[in-house]
């Protein structure tokens, strides 16, 4: 369920703020943002947490502030819980990145379920391509990702778990 | 009203934040690093939740509290989490069986607060619910992993259950906020989760070949905020830079 929005001055500045974690994600790849509306030089923008302790929240909803700001807008930005953030909403455009970047992008939600929680391999490992891969953790280095081993080049690999 | 949501808002808040207070003591003294990571962002997990409680809670007061006067300036007596969850991380095998003896309850209560009357208070169930789901899934291959090894990790666990086990009651056990809030369709039902809660704790058990102590006799106190002498620690800790540097931020 991603959000549709014409392309204007303000979706260009968000299309240039990045998750500080995930500096080659868009926060429009990601999905956070949830709703803009323009009333003339005011912007109310709705942003929402990929997980409930993500401490990037805090940084973007600044970063937002500040750019829109610097362009001239009035931004209002809002934290909305509901609904609640999926990775189903991370664009096709953003798991490609995801993937260049070293991470391997999420699976749909039911495809997931099985590989975190009854250890199926099919994760792809971002490095060689390799599906001979295994979970060690799944938990990572951020709230949002589950550590992977690729059993063929040996590389540790992050992997976005789904949500 | 307003004054009871609150107090509801406290019940639920502060097991999260209790716990997560726990799990962020082990940062950097995990067993191993996945475990040490693991913990901690369930930690995290429990914080962010800590945090949607209190922000709703502090909407409430009439002097507009904030999240952080609600979680750093409270007395020890006005805290309303269970006493399971400031229980010490003693060793690896209290920490796992406390996470499960929580994680197993929080579920079913998220479930339940998913359709409260309250928007706001199923919004943060919907959201949180998902992060449990994964730290239920942690402890109980935890649960599994451990009984069901060695013969010094199986005692280990098998103590920790003896210990750990009478605070389970309290988790269901219903205050008159609860009961009110229940019928108003904005809390959960806990006495209803009793079964749902005992046989799953019980299946994990035998399946990591543990066994539940024979006890009729259950702790309680935290939710009426007697708490165990370990609080006023937790407590100390915690609150020390806000009592210190009023008013502080980061």
């Amino acid at each position: 369920m991603s959000i549709k929005v014409k392309n204007t001055a303000v979706t260009d500045i968000l299309w240039g703020i990045s998750d500080p974690e995930i500096p080659v994600l868009s926060i429009m790849d990601m999905g956070i943002v949830r709703e803009i509306k323009e009333t003339g030089n005011e912007v109310m923008i709705s942003i929402t947490p990929t997980y409930s302790g993500c401490p990037a929240m805090d940084t973007i909803k600044d970063d937002i502030d500040k750019a829109l700001t610097q362009a001239g807008f009035k931004p209002i930005v809002n934290l909305v819980l509901t609904p609640a953030w999926t990775t189903d909403w991370i664009t096709e455009e953003g798991r490609k990145k995801l993937a260049d970047y070293g991470i391997a992008p999420p699976l749909d939600a039911a495809g997931d379920k099985s590989v975190l929680l009854h250890g199926k391999k099919i994760i792809k490992c971002p490095q060689c391509g390799s599906e001979n891969t295994v979970l060690v953790s799944q938990f990572g280095s951020t709230a949002c990702k589950a550590l992977f081993k690729c059993e063929d080049c040996l590389e540790p690999f992050d992997y976005f778990k789904c949500l | 009203m307003q004054d009871k949501i609150y107090q509801y808002l406290l019940l639920t808040g502060d097991n999260a934040m209790i716990l997560g207070h726990r799990l962020s003591e082990l940062c950097g003294h995990g067993p191993s690093l996945e475990t040490d990571i693991a913990l901690t962002n369930i930690s995290l997990d429990l914080f962010g939740q800590t945090r949607n409680y209190f922000q709703l809670a502090g909407a409430l007061t009439t002097d507009n509290k904030s999240e952080d006067d609600i979680a750093f300036l409270r007395m020890a007596h006005d805290y309303r989490n269970v006493l399971l969850v400031e229980q010490p991380n003693k060793d690896f095998a209290h920490v796992i069986v406390r996470q499960f003896l929580f994680d197993s309850f929080h579920i079913l209560l998220l479930k339940e607060l998913t359709n409260s009357n309250d928007q706001q208070i199923a919004a943060i169930a919907q959201k949180s619910l998902k992060e449990v789901t994964y730290h239920l899934d942690f402890s109980s291959e935890w649960v599994k992993r451990l009984g069901a090894g060695t013969e010094e990790s199986h005692q280990k666990m098998q103590d920790a259950i003896d210990f750990l086990y009478p605070y389970s009651g309290e988790l269901l056990e219903e205050t008159p906020i609860e009961l009110e809030m229940k019928e108003m369709g904005i809390g959960a039902d806990l006495p209803a989760m009793k079964t749902n809660y005992y046989n799953h704790i019980h299946q994990v058990l035998e399946e990591a070949t543990l066994v539940p102590p024979e006890t009729s006799w259950f702790q309680s106190g935290g939710k009426k905020g007697i708490h165990s002498e370990h609080l006023g620690f937790i407590l100390a800790e915690l609150q020390y830079m806000q009592r210190a540097y009023p008013n502080m931020n980061w």
